[in-house]
């Protein structure tokens, strides 16, 4: 063997393995769009007969997956930036009794004021503890998710608040706009300007770039202590928002609306490829990620599954999904 | 392009962390299209400089000039401004990202609607590196690729926001020859343009090969500038060290290993994974085996797989004659191995950690103090490793990832040779440490072997190989293929070719 030899072969080394790499690895980021029509094709045979392709169906599964999905657009960015927010459920019942109260009071623009106002506060609560403080994400939120329930429990004597404005309700969550109900239409809003500026734009950039590693995104003369900051403000703004959806669907406020949706929201955004440890996340994913989850809710009722069993079935789903879906 | 003035220029920079001083009244120049040599000891105080001047940090003192104007750097965005690029010593990439997009993060060319224009920071990408005459895919995801391009990716960012002085702090550390002899071509070019480099490096053969002149910093006060063809590399040595150091680098006859006694260690026909095919060997005791070969060859894979890191597909190994099972780190220690690891930042220590509790991690059987760990001893443990090994550390309660590069290094090494294992298997262990303590830690092995321990070492500096070892293992597509002992090889050109396998 000669010398030039050898050398060209190390050379052609590295790329080699970065082709086969690729080439092996790549499959992984469309599992959850795999695993959506996989799904969607194994409940289309198995419950075609109770119903499960009929229109009605299917738009009650876009129907109640919205506002997971709104909420875990949110979402995608906070992880995407090496981040957590557990108080989303909580903002989202804080927001939904603000509002309904507001609304009752001072009527229905004040009332979509005030709803906001809760997701800038405690958003902004959150991105400043942990952008200027320094305090983990996980632990903040984690004390918000009790503050803001509990806050939301103590104004309203645990009581739903009725919504009587039939503007409102229709507009969030209630109405339809043809044959798409308007809460659809949020969640498609929602998901096409969260998907374009965290894959088109500046500020989208750099949310990937303090995420995948803060040094270096630093060192490029990122601010992301402003990053950190700006992607709590948003999780807790459209969690607020989902608020408002919930009180429009259910014409009411109340305390337990959204409870428990920070973990459908985290599941959804993991299913749809972001990493849980940050750097690489995308909109579309997390989309499929929430439409996945409602599916597999409503195959599951439709089957015949009592709650345990669902939760169950829908536990091992979402392990399996990641444990296919992870980069290593 | 003027000549007389300097590309950039500090004048009397001071630098103290919490009251400890690391750079006192440093003056430091560097001319348009000059190779700028930046030496000196480990934590003599050279990144921080290079921090200072590239805005990391802020001087307590001291004033920056750029091609003759003083300009204040208060950030690295100013510094960018400025025309002043760093390739950092721990790199500064975004792994997620593609290459392109993390030439232009932050510095995104929009499209009329203010969208991001990926294809557009493509095309731009492939230009630069054209213009570098390298090979790299703008597309591929940086997680994905190898140091050395993870280096080219760094140079084409600060040539895409037309750095004029590039700073590389020890870039070739981590590559290979022909990937630095591509480097070095590099070099070439970008000076050619104009374009100013300060290289900071531990390796005087490099230096001597591009830089046009050196300035050698000692305990954070500049020594002297000089020209490198006004000065030998016994001065330069001498200036970094503080004091004469002979035949640091020789290789000292020791009493041969008894090779008719039991094998204290024996490997047979071992395979693991792709890169380790079928490698026999056995090291006696007091031995020290040297493993040569390209980068990729295998030689990292293999010390793995002794030290139970990755899986053993067949073979065996013998300690002291009885078949041992090295299925984990915890079982290849409790069978006297130690393993000091390549990548120290991410296999070596625990960053957020005190420079006390990394020495003492695996050493806390040490100083039980009955169920209990004792503070005291401890201490006193950790200050005799400190002192041994001369890491240069002002409050050992400190993070570990204060310390300069090389004293991190020594951190490594103290923590692992205060183990006490029979059988001690070093990965580039003098990678970024200092000539004064390479000649250190090199004695520190001989002790060791002298007392009766095996030694396996892979480096890629044939001239600490050939210092050091007894006997060279040739390694080749993971196959040992020459054991050579050192009497019979000649010279270091002489391993190369073997290595090369011409
Ligand atoms: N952020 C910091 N806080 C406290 N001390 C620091 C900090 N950065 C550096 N130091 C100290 O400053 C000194 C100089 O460090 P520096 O990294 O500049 O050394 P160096 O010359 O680059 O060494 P090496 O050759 O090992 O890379 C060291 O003693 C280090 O511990
Ligand atoms: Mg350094």
């Amino acid at each position: 063997m000669q010398t030039p030899t050898s050398a060209q072969s190390i050379d052609a080394a590295p790329k080699r393995t970065i082709s086969t790499t690729l080439a092996g690895i790549d499959w992984r980021r469309y599992v959850i769009y795999i695993g959506f029509v996989v799904v969607f094709i194994f409940f289309a045979i198995l419950l075609g007969n109770q119903g499960f392709l009929s229109a009605t169906n299917l738009l009650n599964i876009l129907r109640q997956t919205s506002t997971i999905m709104v909420i875990a657009v949110g979402m995608t960015y906070v992880i995407s930036a090496a981040e957590i927010d557990l108080s989303v459920g909580s903002i989202a019942g804080l927001s939904s009794v603000v509002t309904a109260m507001s609304i009752s009071a001072f009527g229905v623009v004040p009332g979509i004021a005030a709803g906001l106002v809760v997701g800038v506060v405690v958003g902004g609560i959150n991105g400043t503890l942990v952008s200027l403080l320094g305090i983990p994400s996980f632990l903040v939120t984690l004390g918000m998710l009790g503050v803001a329930v509990g806050t939301a429990q103590w104004i309203t004597n645990s009581a739903p608040q009725p919504i009587l404005s039939d503007a409102f309700n229709n507009m969030f969550g209630s109405g339809n706009i043809g044959p798409v109900p308007s809460l659809v239409i949020w969640a498609a809003v929602f998901v096409a300007a969260g998907a374009l500026v965290l894959s088109r734009t500046k500020f989208g950039r750099q949310v990937l770039a303090t995420g995948g590693n803060r040094k270096a995104a630093d060192f490029t003369g990122i601010n992301t202590k402003r990053i950190k900051f700006t992607v709590l403000l948003l999780s807790g703004v459209v969690a607020s928002i989902a608020g408002m959806l919930y009180a429009g669907r259910l014409q009411s406020g109340r305390f337990q609306w959204g409870d428990g949706d920070e973990l459908s929201a985290i599941a959804a955004v993991i299913l749809g490829g972001t990493s849980l440890f940050g750097g690489s996340g995308t909109v579309i994913g997390t989309m499929f990620g929430a439409l996945l989850i409602g599916l597999i809710n409503n195959g599951l009722v439709l089957a015949g599954l009592d709650s345990s069993q669902q939760q169950i079935v829908r536990g091992a789903i979402i392990i399996l999904a990641v444990a296919l879906a992870r980069r290593k | 392009m003027n000549a007389t003035v300097n590309a950039v220029e500090m004048r009397g920079i001071s630098k103290s962390f919490n009251g400890v001083t690391v750079l006192t009244d440093v003056d430091f120049d560097v001319r348009s299209g000059e190779v700028h040599a930046l030496a000196g000891g480990n934590g003599a105080g050279k990144s921080t400089l290079m921090k200072i001047m590239q805005g990391v940090y802020q001087p307590n003192s001291g004033e920056i000039l750029v091609e003759g104007e003083v300009v204040k750097i208060t950030s690295i965005q100013a510094a960018k401004t400025a025309g002043i690029g760093m390739v950092f010593q721990e790199f500064s990439l975004v792994p997620s990202l593609t290459v392109a997009q993390n030439i232009f993060l932050n510095a995104e060319s929009l499209n009329r609607a203010g969208l991001i224009n990926d294809s557009e920071a493509r095309r731009r990408a492939r230009e630069i590196f054209a213009d570098m005459e390298v090979e790299v895919d703008p597309r591929a995801e940086v997680a994905r690729l190898g140091t050395a391009y993870w280096q080219l990716t760094e140079i084409a960012k600060a040539l895409a926001q037309n750095a004029r002085v590039l700073i590389m702090d020890e870039p070739t550390a981590s590559l290979a020859k022909h990937e630095t002899e591509a480097l070095f071509a590099l070099i070439g070019r970008l000076k050619a343009r104009g374009i100013s480099i300060i290289y900071i490096s531990h390796r005087m053969d490099e230096i001597y090969r591009i830089a046009d002149r050196i300035t050698v910093l000692r305990d954070g006060r500049k020594l002297f500038t000089e020209p490198l063809t006004e000065i030998t590399p016994e001065q330069i040595i001498e200036g970094i060290v503080g004091k004469k150091i002979e035949g640091q680098l020789s290789y000292r006859v020791r009493e041969a290993a008894e090779s008719d006694t039991e094998p204290l260690l024996e490997v047979r026909g071992l395979s693991a994974g792709t890169r380790v095919k079928e490698v026999s060997f056995t090291l006696h005791a007091g031995e020290i085996i040297g493993l040569a070969g390209l980068m990729g060859s295998g030689r990292t894979e293999l010390a793995r797989a002794l030290f139970g890191i990755d899986r053993i597909d067949s073979g065996e190994v013998l300690i002291r004659g009885k078949k041992a099972r090295l299925s984990s780190p915890q079982r290849a220690i409790n069978a006297g191995l130690a393993l000091i690891p390549e990548d120290r930042r991410d296999q070596g220590l625990v960053l957020d950690h005190s420079v006390r509790d990394n020495l003492l991690l695996p050493l806390l059987g040490q100083i039980g103090n009955g169920p209990f760990l004792s503070a005291e001893k401890g201490k006193l443990l950790a200050d005799s490793l400190i002192k041994q090994f001369a890491v240069k550390v002002d409050n050992p309660g400190r993070a570990v990832s204060l310390l300069s590069g090389g004293n991190q290094q020594k951190v490594v090494l103290a923590k692992w040779l205060g183990t006490n294992p029979d059988v001690l298997i070093l990965d580039e262990p003098t990678a970024g440490v200092d000539i004064g303590t390479k000649s250190e830690i090199l004695d520190r092995v001989r002790a060791l072997a002298d007392e009766g321990k095996g030694v396996i070492i892979i480096s890629s500096e044939y001239p600490e190989l050939l210092a050091i070892s007894d006997r060279v293992l040739v390694v080749r597509d993971g196959s040992v293929i020459r054991d050579i002992p050192r009497n019979e090889i000649v010279d270091e050109e002489a391993l190369q070719l073997v290595v090369q396998g011409v």
